[in-house]
């Protein structure tokens, strides 16, 4: 018998936790419950000898030499009991963590799986079908196992709503899982402090029914189709990492910003010559980035050619003009 | 036997019958090798410490008292924190009980007329001031951004002074090893005839357990601080996997350090709180050697259990089980000191003296500080809790509702005998509420947030905190005014307070025997030893004022003592 199971945990929010949506984390809640009790327990306990103790042997003030009454000032049972007792009190307390541990950390084999990139300061998520996104869908009642990596410093994926919690760590690769119990939008927090904005290092995680969650996430995939071209365009910017270079508010990058260009003018290229900056140059730098290098950077932009689609050059470049717009 | 004391000092007249006056100006400190001076030079520096880190607190309260930016921005909010943690750890807790009152009453207690080793002791406290300089250096060449534990890759990567700080901790952690080797030696080599370890005050062996830590743990903190330099400094890659390093690595040999580091900051404090409980309960401590065992089992214990910090960190899982287990076998000895401490007021004669009050409220708070620990060493509760608010209000009631807590208690308690003067009662009894009230006010909506899924090192947060936010802003306020209180009350005590007697509490320990002050060199003659808590062999005497050693045979109108050990 599980005796953390008579404080048994609901799925609604409780003074002390939050509302409780995943398949495992009713056995976090449970412990919880259980070592809120023992606390309580023992803290009246200790709480309330004192009180009586201070009445009851009180000193008082015209009484300075007062003597103690006689007592014995040690007691080897009572020590046994107050170190053994709590001690089995612990070692359950251990057992049934390390359990409820484990099944946190043991995702099932059929599990739908996202890759998870933490950066700073925001998430991404790449789906099995390549197509990446600034939200985590999930299916609800499909256990899903997210497999995380950071591409600069430590962050730590949380998600208080299923209890759960890992550290993403740059140069290897961690895991968690969970199995969303319903559908709704949830909080999602970044809980390794990573800097400036370690506190809006947040995520929406959406749980859908699988047929929804299915429709949604084909719709987002063909981001290039049913969204408006700026949008797109955003999202292309976003997710093919052109963010880690090219800034798109004139602060210069490894290349230069996409913002402070304007379309038809000549720039400098590092050969010495010029080149009229058109939709014709920025599309070539794209698919052949070595061939026409800006003057002040390196040649180090890896080729696009074969990675994009034409739609997404073209929602791309249309992005950058909009920032250009006055 | 009787000793002649050689005079030191030349240039002026001095009172070797006063460790105060035995010597004047600002050399006859600043090179003292007087154990006594020392010990009030840490307190000088370290209160300052404490009151600049606690001003950047109640500031950190205030930007944290409303969603989105109140009085400052997110890097200068980042670099608080961080400022706020390191210096209060590394400048105020860690050297505040050892080399405060350690350094005080410790060689007193012992019957010995200094520590071991003087000048060590002396460069130790140099050694601080220069810890403290870089600390200043690194608020003036950039700040640091880094939390005080300097997690890699981020420390190695950020633009903030992290040299310069780690050198400051570094410099700070030999002045700690420093403190650490000295009581060492002190405890075995220069207690009185008579004394054996068994018959020490309990704060001596609590200091002692401290001192092996400081002196076993420290050194790696050093090693790895010095790692993460030469890492920043020349690219070496050790811990930033961007150089082929492993940043779970340096989180190992953090913790390795630090964890032993938190008990070096609670003994000392708990040891404080075993005498505090005897001298005003009148009574024998309860259960004197399971006190003294606890506190070697805690260093003991301490060491083995660094990987709690890292249950999400992406150790094994054997690590995990490892560790939790490890770590719930340090709560038995913690559990085992407070049921003594309680139980030493059992049929006793209570005194609500304000010492006793920072003694009861340490009780109350170091209960809830380490029964919450349960939470946080079960495995799969601290998934959830681990990284919240719920643990930044754990290791406050540790170690502010714990160490400062029984550190002002000691204050109090040994003031009398640091200067020669009485507090004003009243004003210790309305500052110790006010510091009670305004830690519970802070700290308690931070446990209730942080299980609700509130990240700690936030900047900003979602509206849904805003309440409990609010609420510890408040308790911070009403703290720091506590704070106020308590520091105006024993400063205008050293001036204005009433003479001291020798034994104003009925203490039975042997830094109570000698004068109030202490004579520059504590005792002219070895003292006699026995139990350190027979209280029975001090009675109250009207005329004096304060207790004094009874005489054979005498009772008088008092009924007779009972039965000790």
């Amino acid at each position: 018998m599980n005796l953390a199971g008579l404080w048994m945990a609901g799925t609604e929010a409780t003074m002390w936790l939050p509302p409780q949506k995943s398949v495992n984390g009713h056995k976090v809640d449970e412990l919880f419950n259980f070592i809120l009790y023992v606390n309580y327990f023992f803290l009246a306990v200790i709480t309330i000898l004192m009180i009586v103790f201070v009445i009851k042997y009180a000193r008082g003030k015209q009484e300075e030499s007062r003597e103690p009454q006689p007592s014995p000032s040690h007691n080897t049972a009572l020590e046994l009991v107050w170190s053994i007792g709590p001690l089995f009190l612990v070692l359950y307390i251990f057992w049934v963590g390390w359990t409820g541990y484990l099944d946190l950390r043991t995702p099932p084999g059929d599990a739908f799986e996202v890759h998870v990139t933490g950066q700073k300061w925001s998430w991404t998520f790449t789906y099995p079908n390549g197509h990446v996104d600034a939200d985590l869908l999930v299916p609800v009642g499909q256990p899903v196992r997210l497999t995380m990596g950071s591409e600069d410093v430590l962050h730590s994926f949380f998600i208080p709503a299923f209890r759960a919690k890992m550290d993403v760590v740059p140069g290897r690769y961690t895991t968690m899982w969970f199995t969303a119990t319903e559908a709704g939008d949830y909080d999602v927090y970044c809980t390794e402090y990573c800097g400036t904005e370690h506190s809006s290092m947040g995520a929406r995680l959406l749980a859908m029914p699988p047929a929804e969650f299915e429709a949604e996430l084909a719709k987002r995939s063909n981001y290039l189709e049913n969204d408006p071209p700026l949008v797109a365009g955003e999202k292309v910017y976003r997710i093919q990492g052109c963010t880690q270079c090219h800034s798109i508010d004139g602060t210069d990058g490894i290349g230069p910003s996409f913002k402070g260009i304007v379309l038809g003018q000549s720039r400098p290229l590092a050969d010495g010559s010029q080149v009229v900056y058109d939709e014709n140059y920025v599309r070539e730098s794209i698919m052949e980035p070595q061939a026409k290098i800006a003057a002040g950077y390196d040649p180090v932009m890896p080729t696009y050619k074969g990675r994009l689609k034409d739609k997404a050059i073209t929602v791309l470049i249309q992005y950058i003009k909009s920032l250009n717009d006055e | 036997m009787t000793t002649t004391i050689p005079h030191t000092t030349t240039t002026h007249e001095v009172d070797e019958s006063n460790y105060l006056k035995a010597g004047r100006g600002f050399k006859s400190w600043f090179f003292t090798l007087d154990h006594k001076r020392i010990g009030l030079m840490y307190l000088l520096g370290i209160t300052i410490v404490f009151f600049v880190a606690g001003a950047m607190a109640v500031l950190l309260r205030t930007e944290l008292a409303a969603p989105g930016q109140t009085i400052f921005n997110a890097d200068t909010y980042n670099q608080m924190f961080t400022l706020h943690g390191a210096m209060m750890v590394f400048l105020f807790i860690i050297p505040s009980v050892p080399a405060v009152l350690g350094n005080f009453a410790l060689p007193i207690m012992l019957g010995a007329k200094d520590v071991a080793f003087p000048k060590l002791n002396l460069f130790s406290f140099h050694l601080w001031i220069i810890g403290a300089i870089f600390f200043v250096g690194t608020l003036l060449t950039g700040g640091l951004d880094t939390g005080w534990t300097f997690y890699t890759p981020y420390s190695v990567t950020t633009s903030t002074s992290v040299i310069m700080a780690v050198m400051g901790a570094f410099i700070l952690g030999f002045s700690s090893i420093f403190t650490g080797m000295n009581m060492v030696v002190t405890v075995h080599k220069m207690r009185p005839p008579g004394m054996t370890f068994f018959r020490m005050p309990l704060f001596v062996w609590a200091i002692y357990a401290t001192a092996i830590i400081q002196v076993l743990a420290t050194p790696v903190l050093g090693i790895t601080l010095l790692m993460l330099a030469v890492e920043r400094a020349f690219g070496l890659g050790i811990f930033d996997p961007a150089l082929g390093g492993d940043p779970v690595l340096f989180q190992h040999f953090f913790w390795f350090y630090s964890h032993p580091a938190v008990y070096i900051m609670i003994l000392p404090g708990m040891g404080i709180i075993s005498e505090l409980m005897a001298t005003f309960s009148r009574k024998h401590i309860f259960s004197y050697r399971w006190i003294a065992y606890s506190s070697v089992a805690i260093a003991i214990f301490g060491f083995l259990v660094w990987g709690h910090h890292m249950f999400t960190s992406g150790q094994s899982r054997l690590a995990s089980f490892i560790f939790s287990a490890l770590t719930f076998s340090v709560s038995i000895p913690s559990a085992i000191k407070v049921f003594n401490w309680v139980g030493t007021m059992y049929k006793g004669s209570v005194s609500l003296a304000t010492p006793m009050l920072y003694a009861l409220s340490f009780l109350f708070l170091f209960t809830i500080g380490g029964l919450t620990g349960i939470f946080l060493g079960a495995l799969s509760v601290d998934v959830h809790l681990h990284d919240t608010y719920f643990v930044v209000a754990h290791f406050h009631y540790v170690m502010m509702g714990g160490t400062v807590i029984a550190f002002i208690g000691g204050l109090y308690y040994w003031w009398p005998k640091i200067w020669g003067r009485m507090y004003n009662e009243t004003v210790g009894k309305i500052g110790c509420v006010l510091v009670f009230l305004g830690f519970n006010l802070t700290f308690l909506p931070q446990f209730v947030m942080g299980s609700k899924g509130m990240p700690r090192r936030y900047f900003d947060y979602p509206p849904e905190f805003q309440m409990y936010h609010m609420l510890s802003t408040s308790g911070a306020y009403l703290l720091g005014f506590g704070m106020l209180v308590v520091a105006v009350n024993l400063i205008s005590a050293i001036k204005r307070g009433a003479p001291a007697p020798a034994n104003p509490w009925g203490a039975a320990t042997l830094e109570w025997t000698c004068s109030s002050p202490p004579p520059h060199h504590n005792f002219d003659e070895t003292p006699s030893v026995g139990d350190p808590y027979a209280m029975e062999n001090v009675i109250y005497d009207p005329q004096e004022g304060g207790w004094v050693a009874r005489r054979e045979g005498e009772v008088g109108e008092v009924r007779k003592a009972g039965a000790g050990a």
